[in-house]
């Protein structure tokens, strides 16, 4: 009698599908946090900065300031949803001990990726989506590179969502799953030029800035919705690219040494 | 024989310098039930932990019906079913939802009836639609095995399955796993109970301080592990054992008569009215079985011995 068995096909699309359909359900569990909570927060900044400041400001760089916040506010939404939404994703299976499922399953590191990382980039889309949406009943907006709005709305969650992978693989209690989006990203998107132009600080903060990677994205995100940014398209492109690639590297470096999440 | 799972060399040492396993040779044949017998902390888990992919070994290989584990983990590990110790579920899923998550997990396209007959087996169909948090801990224990059962597997793992179990729970797992083996599943359980593996296994492994001390057939280890001893506590002291009591095991220790015996081959009525047709009185008996740890260090200093 042969003992052998069929070899297995080289991609489980079974398994991918599984953990995307199941972080897909946990949002839906907790639509109100995922979905509702974001959209009022939204709806509160142009309250406050369209509406009461929009007044006073009237224009800045040839856009109305209503208008001018949009890019910064969906950048700030997608920057801090991406990362909890991945960092959750994955952290959670560590708390409750089901990883031994997934790490018993037939189903390569960069499959797991691909299932967690997919349906917390797919959570974030939509939510920049919606946020979208809420934004033009309180401000008329004009898109001029609608397909490069859409490939921005896409790298950034794609990356940030790698990014909260990472932090949720290194967390190894809720509060350092908080301590990244709320003391780091967070102070970058504010000062990353999510309600002025970069231009309007003085130096050195100019220079500073730019040391700033979130500059980068709200800057290009900015140039797909008014055709003009901080600096140049290819350079946030570029500066995105660069971050991608970056958290990708350390991913495959953690699926090498099993490094948190086995021994 | 028919090889279905081979462990060659395989050893754990952890970062922290702690050796948890030391170089392993484990052959498991097709369709048997294995027992790997040891006390807490002697490396079951660990050597499980191991084959399945959990934990990665230091040294060593593991074939899988003629899958390296390790290079071809894929092929490996869509066989094999892995049942817990601990009771790690998904609190906030339901018992359908949890068990088919699986299924796709390891690859496999739905198949309700499938599903459907592992639930009823297990008892939980009329609790599919309940949240697992609302499930006391025998039913998760129950998801936990419908789980590792979704994807039809060649060999389920059962890592302590009766460990803080009821005795109905118990029971029914006993005959779940003697079904499962009349279906050609291959069955490795870990215990430290030596009734468990009595009751259930083909063959006993037997691990103590990560070391694989011996491997044997049930029956033979049984016999070996069956040791009994029986205490006569005398009314009056005696010099010597009588020598009418040459045909059973006696021995005198500190004014008692030690009877040993195998729990199969036991002659304790014919021993006592020898006893009292001598006019030897007695006013105390006391029968003792000797502890899993007895054992163990009866059987590795045989191994050093050797």
């Amino acid at each position: 009698m042969n003992s052998a068995s069929t070899k297995a096909p080289a991609i489980n699309t079974h398994g991918i599908w599984a953990i995307y359909r199941f972080e897909m359900a946990r949002a839906l569990r907790t639509l109100w946090q995922s979905l509702v909570t974001p959209v009022i927060t939204t709806s509160l900044y142009f309250v406050v900065f369209g509406g009461a400041l929009g007044s006073q400001i009237k224009q800045v760089d040839g856009v109305p300031y209503g208008a001018f916040i949009v890019p910064g506010l969906i950048m700030l939404s997608l920057l801090t949803q991406s990362i909890s939404n991945a960092s959750i994703g994955i952290y959670f299976p560590k708390f409750t001990g089901t990883m031994f499922e997934l790490l018993s399953a037939p189903v390569a590191p960069m499959e797991l990726v691909v299932g967690f990382v997919g349906a917390a980039a797919t959570k974030s889309i939509v939510l920049g989506l919606i946020i979208l949406g809420t934004a033009s009943l309180f401000v008329p907006l004009h898109i001029v590179h609608p397909f490069a709005m859409l490939t921005f709305l896409l790298l950034t969650s794609v990356t940030f969502s790698l990014f909260g992978f990472i932090i949720g693989v290194w967390a190894k209690g809720f509060e350092q799953l908080n301590f990244v989006p709320a003391l780091l990203v967070t102070p970058l998107t504010f000062l990353g030029g999510s309600f002025y132009p970069i231009s309007v600080l003085p130096e050195p903060w100019h220079t500073i800035s730019l040391f700033n990677p979130v500059v980068y994205l709200i800057s290009g995100f900015r140039w797909a919705f008014f055709g003009r940014g901080d600096v140049p398209v290819a350079i946030s492109l570029g500066v995105t690219a660069l971050f991608l690639v970056a958290c990708l590297g350390v991913i495959s470096w953690i699926f090498r040494t099993g490094w948190r999440l086995k021994n | 024989m028919d090889t279905i799972l081979s462990v060659a060399g395989v050893s754990k040492t952890y970062a922290s310098g702690q050796r948890a396993l030391h170089p392993v040779d484990l052959d498991i044949r097709r369709g048997e039930i294995f027992a790997l017998l040891g006390p807490n902390g002697a490396g079951k888990t660990t050597l499980i932990s191991i084959i399945c992919g959990i934990v990665t070994p230091s040294t060593g290989t593991i074939t899988v019906m003629g899958h390296d584990a390790l290079t071809d983990f894929k092929s490996a590990r869509r066989v094999i079913g892995l049942v817990p110790q601990e009771l790690s579920v998904d609190m906030f899923e339901t018992v359908l939802a949890t068990v088919k998550f699986s299924r796709r997990l390891f690859g496999r396209s739905a198949h309700d009836a499938h599903i459907e007959q592992v639930l009823r087996d297990l008892s939980l169909w009329d609790k599919r639609h309940a949240k697992i948090m609302e499930l006391s801990g025998g039913m998760k224990r129950r998801v936990l095995i419908a789980k590792a059962l979704s994807h039809e597997p060649d060999i389920l793992f059962l890592d302590e399955p009766t460990a803080g179990v009821d005795v109905a729970l118990r029971r029914d797992m006993w005959k779940l796993v003697h079904r499962l083996r009349a279906n050609g599943t291959t069955i490795i359980l870990t215990t430290h109970y030596i009734e468990e593996a009595e009751e259930m296994a083909d063959r006993v492994g037997v691990i103590d301080k990560g070391k694989l001390i011996l491997v044997e057939d049930k029956a033979a280890l049984m016999k070996k592990l069956g040791k009994r001893q029986m205490r006569i506590t005398l009314s009056d002291p005696i010099a010597a054992v009588p020598p009418e009591l040459a045909d059973w095991d006696v021995k005198l220790k500190e004014g008692q008569l030690v009877y040993s015996f195998n729990a199969e081959d036991e002659h304790i009525p014919e021993l006592l009215a020898k006893l009292g047709a001598l006019g030897v009185g007695y006013k105390d008996l006391e029968t003792s079985k000797s502890s899993l740890e007895d054992i163990f260090v009866g059987l590795v200093e045989r191994d050093a011995a050797a």
